[in-house]
């Protein structure tokens, strides 16, 4: 069987400084991975560069999707293909309702992938079920997108834009940040409602109290632009008790 | 940074060559020779079969015209212009007297369709009042609005060619008219207002116009009526070279209201083609004047040549008590904007507002802004300016605010907000203001900001192309001002600002 995402021996610089070295990551359809390791290790790069970034080089390896290359893919492209990052700081943009921004992202992917697009209504009544599912408050959508909104409002919005787009690879970076134990519980719980046979994971976390809630298949230690240990999800619960030195070590 | 880069890379190469609107109506035009002199005025003054006291007006105006000189205070930059050059009277040739949209030239419609404008008469002329609401992209509450009805007086080169709904506003008591036409219909109204708000001394290009104004429209809202529907107004400039004066006057009597809308386009042209248009605005006594523009002239090619110099003199007067004008303004179009449509608050607690998009992209020039005068007492003004910068392009703000010593508690709030795209574009505010009464308090604010690539990166992972990334977030930075606009423009407005960025990004 085909996986879903393939990562091949990736080496990835920004502005000349190299930060993947010689990556490896295999994920099939339905599995959740955990990516975990200490910051500065690469982590938000690799999903910046699974996501198609401008600025990232990759001098090396490759990312395929379903078997096919992703590098030469412009972002917008590989968002419609199915690859959605859940940002850990999602942007603002003023003045621009959070539905008017979705319908158009769903719409822009519908038109991409040779779909019809939905009209008005239909759209607007799509953006709401799936907003109603997550107990998202409808003011929610008429607010501009990300502006004012609290830390948990952010990833719980991401969180509603993932299940509105139904991507087959969802990245998520960091989205356990800034959030308070409440509020991880109903973003996860949103995550965990999309977890299907069909659909793969990668999540990223420093810490391993939102894996208690996301519980993966699969856990990777990243460090200095690389995997550098793989292991079922007890390997999480042993870094929490044991923290990244070593693996810090190891890498230097 | 790097998408920052590969931005100006675009837009360097931004093909304002695909002009959507370049096409040219072949219609047999009769115009006067090129130049300019007493006799073309007399010319100008005949074909419209003008009262004599309207001639003298002209030729008095010409003759000051005739020791003035351009001005070159504006941070816009342009060859010398040679007004002997240029045609000041072209009419597309037609059959006398109109009475429906049928009996327009096909061609000039079929230029209109080109145009897409929502020339939605023709549906209201079968009655038909749609409510089929588009979405203006702001949220569901916008759409399943029924749509206002808008009467369209079109304007083709210098003569209006169609005048619809005029029986339900003859109705209201509405005059709705080309101002040749009030001229002979309506010359009392017309004298006694024309001239009144911009007179013919004030300005280089106002004076011109008022020697050698072709057509335009005439707007008389009597003493406690609202009118009945959107007054709307196409201008375009078709003939080659054909200079275009327009001149417009509106009167909103005691307790009135009237909305105003205008839009315009022209098709492409190698020479540069002037416009130099007036509009004046009356509002009277507790009377209420909203004035819309929608302007997407040629704005040249990529190196800059051809496209349209916009020299325009707006300007309401709120001449009566508890009076409101506001202006509304969405510029993408023209080589050169010089414009600042402006108000004189000369009534007691008059209002005065002012909201503008201004886009300019490849080797575009906007100088352009507002003047608020507060002359009365208890006066209030409100700025709301958004400027875009892309390309080559410099776009300018200046704005006057002043308080004349009687004018106690005037009170004015400016806010002027930059948008650049790229690196090679750029943005600049000039705010004057003169407080002559201690009583007056003047807020301004100004921001300048850029798109971030990390707005963009956002919205490209979300499956969004980079043109429709960069029209989504200028319409969010330009949405306060969008929603100033009425139902019908909005749209259209956002389609526009969609298109005047196209080749802005990849
Ligand atoms: N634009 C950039 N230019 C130079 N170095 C960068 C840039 N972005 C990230 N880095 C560096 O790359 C390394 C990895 O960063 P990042 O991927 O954010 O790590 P993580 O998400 O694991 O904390 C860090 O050392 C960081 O300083
Ligand atoms: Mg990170």
């Amino acid at each position: 069987m085909t996986p879903l995402l393939e990562v091949k021996n990736l080496h990835a610089e920004i502005d000349g400084k190299k930060i993947l070295n010689g990556l490896d990551l295999v994920v099939n359809k339905g599995e959740v991975h955990a990516i975990m390791g200490p910051n500065g290790a690469g982590k938000s790069t690799l999903s910046y560069v699974l996501a198609g970034r401008d600025g990232y080089e990759v001098t090396e390896g490759d990312v395929l999707l379903n078997g096919e290359s992703m590098l030469e893919m412009e972002p917008s492209e590989r968002a419609c293909k199915g690859v959605f990052l859940a940002f850990q700081y999602p942007m603002e943009i003023p003045g621009v309702a959070t539905m008017t921004f979705l319908r158009a992202a769903l719409n822009a992917q519908r038109k991409t992938r040779g779909e019809p697009e939905l009209s008005s209504p239909d759209a607007i009544r799509k953006v709401k079920d799936v907003a109603g599912q997550l107990g998202i408050n409808m003011d929610m959508l008429k607010r501009p997108v990300n502006v004012g909104f609290s830390g948990g409002e952010k990833k719980r919005a991401e969180t509603m834009q993932m299940a509105l787009l139904e991507p087959k690879l969802c990245l998520l970076d960091e989205t356990d940040s800034g959030l308070d134990i409440d509020a991880l519980k109903v973003v996860s719980e949103g995550v965990n409602r999309l977890r299907s046979p069909e659909r793969g994971f990668v999540v990223i976390t420093h810490y391993q109290r939102l894996l208690d809630h996301i519980v993966p298949d699969i856990v990777h230690v990243m460090s200095a632009g690389k995997i550098v240990r793989t292991g079922g999800k007890e390997l999480a619960h042993e870094l929490e008790a044991s923290g990244y030195a070593q693996y810090q070590q190891e890498a230097a | 940074m790097a998408a920052v880069q590969e931005t100006v890379e675009q837009v360097r190469q931004i093909d304002v060559d695909q002009y959507k609107y370049g096409f040219v109506t072949n219609i047999e035009s009769e115009k006067a020779p090129k130049g300019l002199s007493e006799d073309i005025i007399r010319f100008i003054s005949a074909k419209k079969n003008e009262p004599e006291w309207m001639l003298d007006w002209r030729l008095e105006a010409y003759r000051r015209w005739k020791t003035m000189q351009e001005p070159s205070w504006a941070r816009v930059d342009y060859p010398p212009i040679d007004f002997q050059d240029l045609y000041y009277y072209s009419e597309p040739k037609k059959k006398p007297a109109l009475k429906s949209l049928d009996e327009v030239d096909p061609e000039i419609l079929a230029t209109y369709e080109k145009l897409g404008i929502p020339l939605k008469e023709q549906k209201m002329l079968a009655g038909v009042v749609s409510d089929e609401g588009e979405d203006a992209g702001g949220d569901e509450a916008a759409s399943g609005q029924p749509r206002a009805r808008v009467a369209v007086d079109a304007v083709f080169d210098s003569v209006s060619v169609a005048t619809t709904f005029k029986e339900e506003l003859a109705k209201a008591g509405v005059i709705f008219c080309p101002i040749s036409e009030a001229l002979r219909e309506h010359p009392d109204l017309v004298r006694k207002y024309l001239g009144t708000v911009v007179p013919t001394t004030d300005n280089f290009y106002a004076t011109l116009n008022s020697a050698v104004f072709s057509d335009g429209s005439f707007v008389y809202v009597p003493e406690g009526v609202r009118c009945p529907m959107e007054l709307s107004t196409y201008f375009r400039i078709n003939e080659a070279q054909t200079g275009q004066f327009e001149r417009t006057l509106i009167i909103a009597d005691k307790g009135s209201y009237v909305s105003y809308l205008e839009g315009c386009t022209a098709p492409m042209r190698d020479e540069n083609q002037l416009h130099a248009a007036v509009v004046e605005l009356v509002a009277l006594d507790d009377a209420e004047i909203k004035y819309s523009t929608v302007q997407n002239w040629y704005p040249g090619d990529a190196d800059g040549k051809g496209g349209i110099y916009n020299f325009v003199t707006k300007r309401g007067d709120c001449r009566g008590r508890n009076s409101k004008i506001s202006w509304t303004q969405v510029e993408t179009g023209s080589a050169i904007t010089w414009k600042y449509p402006s108000c004189v608050l000369r009534g007691e607690n008059s209002r005065g507002e002012f909201y503008s998009i201004a886009i300019s992209n490849g080797r575009q020039q906007v100088d352009s802004g507002t003047k608020m005068i507060h002359l009365g007492k208890n006066t209030s003004s409100r700025i709301i300016s958004k400027g875009i910068s892309a390309g080559r392009s410099q776009n300018t703000y200046r704005g006057l605010v002043s308080a004349h010593r009687k004018a106690s508690a005037a009170r004015n709030f400016t806010c002027c907000d930059s948008l650049l795209i790229g690196n090679e574009c750029g943005a600049h505010t000039v705010p004057y203001i003169e407080a002559k009464n201690a009583s007056a308090t003047f807020e301004h604010e100004a921001t300048t900001s850029k798109i971030s690539d990390d707005q963009l990166f956002y919205c490209l992972q979300r499956g969004l192309s980079e043109e429709e990334a960069v029209a989504l977030i200028v319409n969010g930075f330009v949405r306060d001002v969008l929603q100033q606009l009425p139902m019908e423009f909005a749209v259209e407005a956002q389609k526009l600002i969609s298109i005047s960025l196209e080749g802005s990004v990849g």
